[in-house]
């Protein structure tokens, strides 16, 4: 029986010839994240396997609002020499965790990493097994290695060709939408299929990203030429591309044809409520902030398209919006491009890359019944600030054409 | 470890997520908060001061995908509060994990959010799975882990903590 793409990751870090869905197994990790080091302080162990192939980056509450939250901040640095970390990006020259961690190299084809954040699922964007370790990352950092049970693998078929204007965020939404937001639940899903092959490396990077939103323990795309182009001069070190054997098993296989794709919104309470944007037009939903960021919808091209919806108009009075590029990086190259001035120059905020508005903490939290359109990934109660404020999940031209609306519209109106 | 739990049931519905358990507005944002505080704010957007009702010893029967979103140890508020065990329809693979982690049992049980009302009493094996509700006396079989699974490990060592503790330690990692 021939293996999917994570039963060979799996096996091969196991030190094994095969694996089978259910089986608990022992892999050694190619890389983590240093959230845990206090803990591996606390237990007395005072080095890690490999202080080569530890990330650290704080991003979701750099700079700090707070005299407490400046002191973590210390302690991390403390922690961070005390180890020797080579991998640490202080705010300014980083960004966040999923982009930054990206760009410097942390993920190549074949990988398999566990580390901080349950957003940790972007990396499937690259070929490579990983996932989120939270309190467990500690064994990585102890021991080098984690135990794993092995996931069913469900195959989700992309076909057709996306419509202009549609986007990696609109394809998840609408599968999320058909399929709920547990088909990948404790699962590795692969994504292929002519669409798959069709989007740019930063649209499958949404729908990575938005992997553990359907339950995804890993959310892989097969590698490419793109991404190859992302990775080279990031990784230095040799890689092979993984492909699931001809004859592997797949739990199941979903296909979806997305020629007729039209933009999609996820209405608020949960990211499976999606509904094509153009069914909610009738109801003109004010909005009061449009929020571009996060790790799942703030790389350059994001960016672009809502500069080419924005250049020369400014957002609706009654808005405000804000955006985070996804990295240090890819505000520099926004800005060197024209786009941040354009979006400035609307009466956008640009803020530095920051995870702060996604999750509610930091620059730029919702009150009571504030509506917001989101290119973030979650809109559960509470997601963003207030119970009783309502996000809605959309792509970047949606929410740029949102901004400047006042309403949540149909950004194909606004092209 | 103790491996068997009788008590009553609270329950909630579909995909409860730990942004409901562990709220980022109100805990993440605030990194000197202790686990005792954060607890206060478990749950407080859907079901407002149910924290003041649960008592030591009770448990959380949930829907499916119980513990979806974000990575936050949303076993942490639980065990803090005193729930003794959780049973869902479905569990998130992340807070499962945190659950094994933070030795709070919590089992996988397809058809336990028909199999019993809120208030209802129930016995609960987590070694064999077996779940009985006392109050109608019927029986349904909880997805239990294989004795020799590392999280079934990790969890009859009381967590995360007590297993890296001993593990270390034979590993000759801490000095004596």
């Amino acid at each position: 029986m021939g293996m999917t793409i994570a039963e060979k990751i799996l096996a091969k870090h196991a030190g094994v010839d095969s694996v089978k869905p259910g089986q608990y197994v022992w892999c050694k990790v190619d890389a983590t994240s240093g959230h845990s080091l206090r803990a591996l302080e606390l237990l007395g162990v005072d080095r890690v396997w490999d202080p080569e192939r530890v990330f650290i980056v704080d991003d979701h509450q750099a700079p700090p609002p707070t005299i407490e939250v400046a002191n973590r901040m210390r302690e991390t640095r403390r922690l961070v020499k005390k180890y020797g970390i080579k991998h640490y990006y202080e705010y300014g020259r980083g960004g966040i965790l999923h982009q930054v961690f990206a760009e410097r190299g942390m993920y190549a084809p074949g990988e398999l990493i566990a580390q901080g954040d349950s957003h940790s699922t972007s990396g499937g964007v690259f070929n490579a097994c990983v996932t989120n370790a939270n309190m467990d990352a500690v064994h990585i950092l102890a021991f080098g290695d984690l135990w794993f049970r092995v996931p069913e693998s469900v195959r989700v078929v992309l076909n057709g060709t996306l419509p202009a204007w549609c986007v990696g965020k609109d394809v998840i939404l609408k599968v999320a939408s058909e399929l709920g937001t547990d088909y990948g639940l404790y699962k590795s899903v692969e994504y292929v299929g002519p669409v798959a092959a069709q989007m740019t490396l930063a649209q499958r990077w949404t729908i990575s990203n938005m992997g553990v939103e359907v339950g995804a323990k890993f959310a892989l795309f097969e590698a490419d030429a793109k991404t190859d182009a992302f990775l080279k001069d990031r990784v230095t070190r040799p890689y092979e591309h993984v492909t699931a054997d001809p004859d592997a098993a797949y739990e199941a296989q979903y296909e979806f044809d997305l020629s007729t794709l039209t933009p999609m919104v996820a209405r608020p309470g949960d990211p499976g409520n999606g509904v094509p944007v153009e069914s909610v037009l009738t109801e003109h939903v004010k909005i009061d902030q449009a929020f571009l960021g996060s790790c799942t919808n703030a790389r350059l091209e994001d960016l672009e398209v809502a500069a080419r919806i924005i250049k020369g108009k400014q957002i609706h009075p009654d808005v405000r919006m804000l955006v985070s590029p996804s990295s240090q990086e890819v505000f520099g190259q926004a800005l060197k491009a024209g786009y941040l001035e354009i979006l400035a120059d609307a009466g956008a905020l640009v803020e530095h890359s920051t995870c702060g508005p996604c999750y509610g903490g930091h620059m730029g939290v919702l009150g009571d019944h504030e509506v917001c359109i989101s290119s973030s990934n979650r809109n559960f109660q509470g997601r963003m600030g207030s119970p009783l404020a309502k996000v809605w999940l959309a792509s970047p031209a949606t929410v740029a054409a949102s901004a400047i609306a006042g309403e949540i519209v149909d950004p194909r109106q606004y092209l | 470890m103790q491996t068997t739990f009788t008590g009553r049931v609270w329950k909630f519905g579909e995909a409860i997520s730990t942004d409901l358990m562990v709220p980022g507005s109100k805990v993440l944002a605030n990194p000197g908060i202790t686990p005792e505080e954060a607890a206060q704010f478990c749950m407080s957007a859907n079901r407002p001061g149910w924290v003041d009702q649960v008592q030591p010893g009770d448990l959380l029967v949930a829907g499916t995908n119980f513990g979806c979103g974000s990575s936050r140890n949303g076993s942490q508020p639980l065990k803090v509060l005193g729930i003794a065990c959780v049973l869902a329809d479905s569990v998130s693979r992340i807070h499962l994990r945190n659950a094994v982690n933070t030795g709070l049992p919590t089992l996988v049980a397809p058809g336990i959010s028909a199999f019993v009302e809120e208030g209802q009493r129930l016995e609960v094996n987590i070694v064999s799975g077996q779940v009985k509700n006392l109050d109608t006396g019927k029986t349904l079989q909880a997805q239990a882990w294989p004795e020799d699974s590392p999280p079934f490990q990790i969890l009859m060592a009381g967590g995360l903590d007590a297993y890296m503790k001993d593990k270390v330690r034979k590993a000759g990692l801490v000095r004596a």
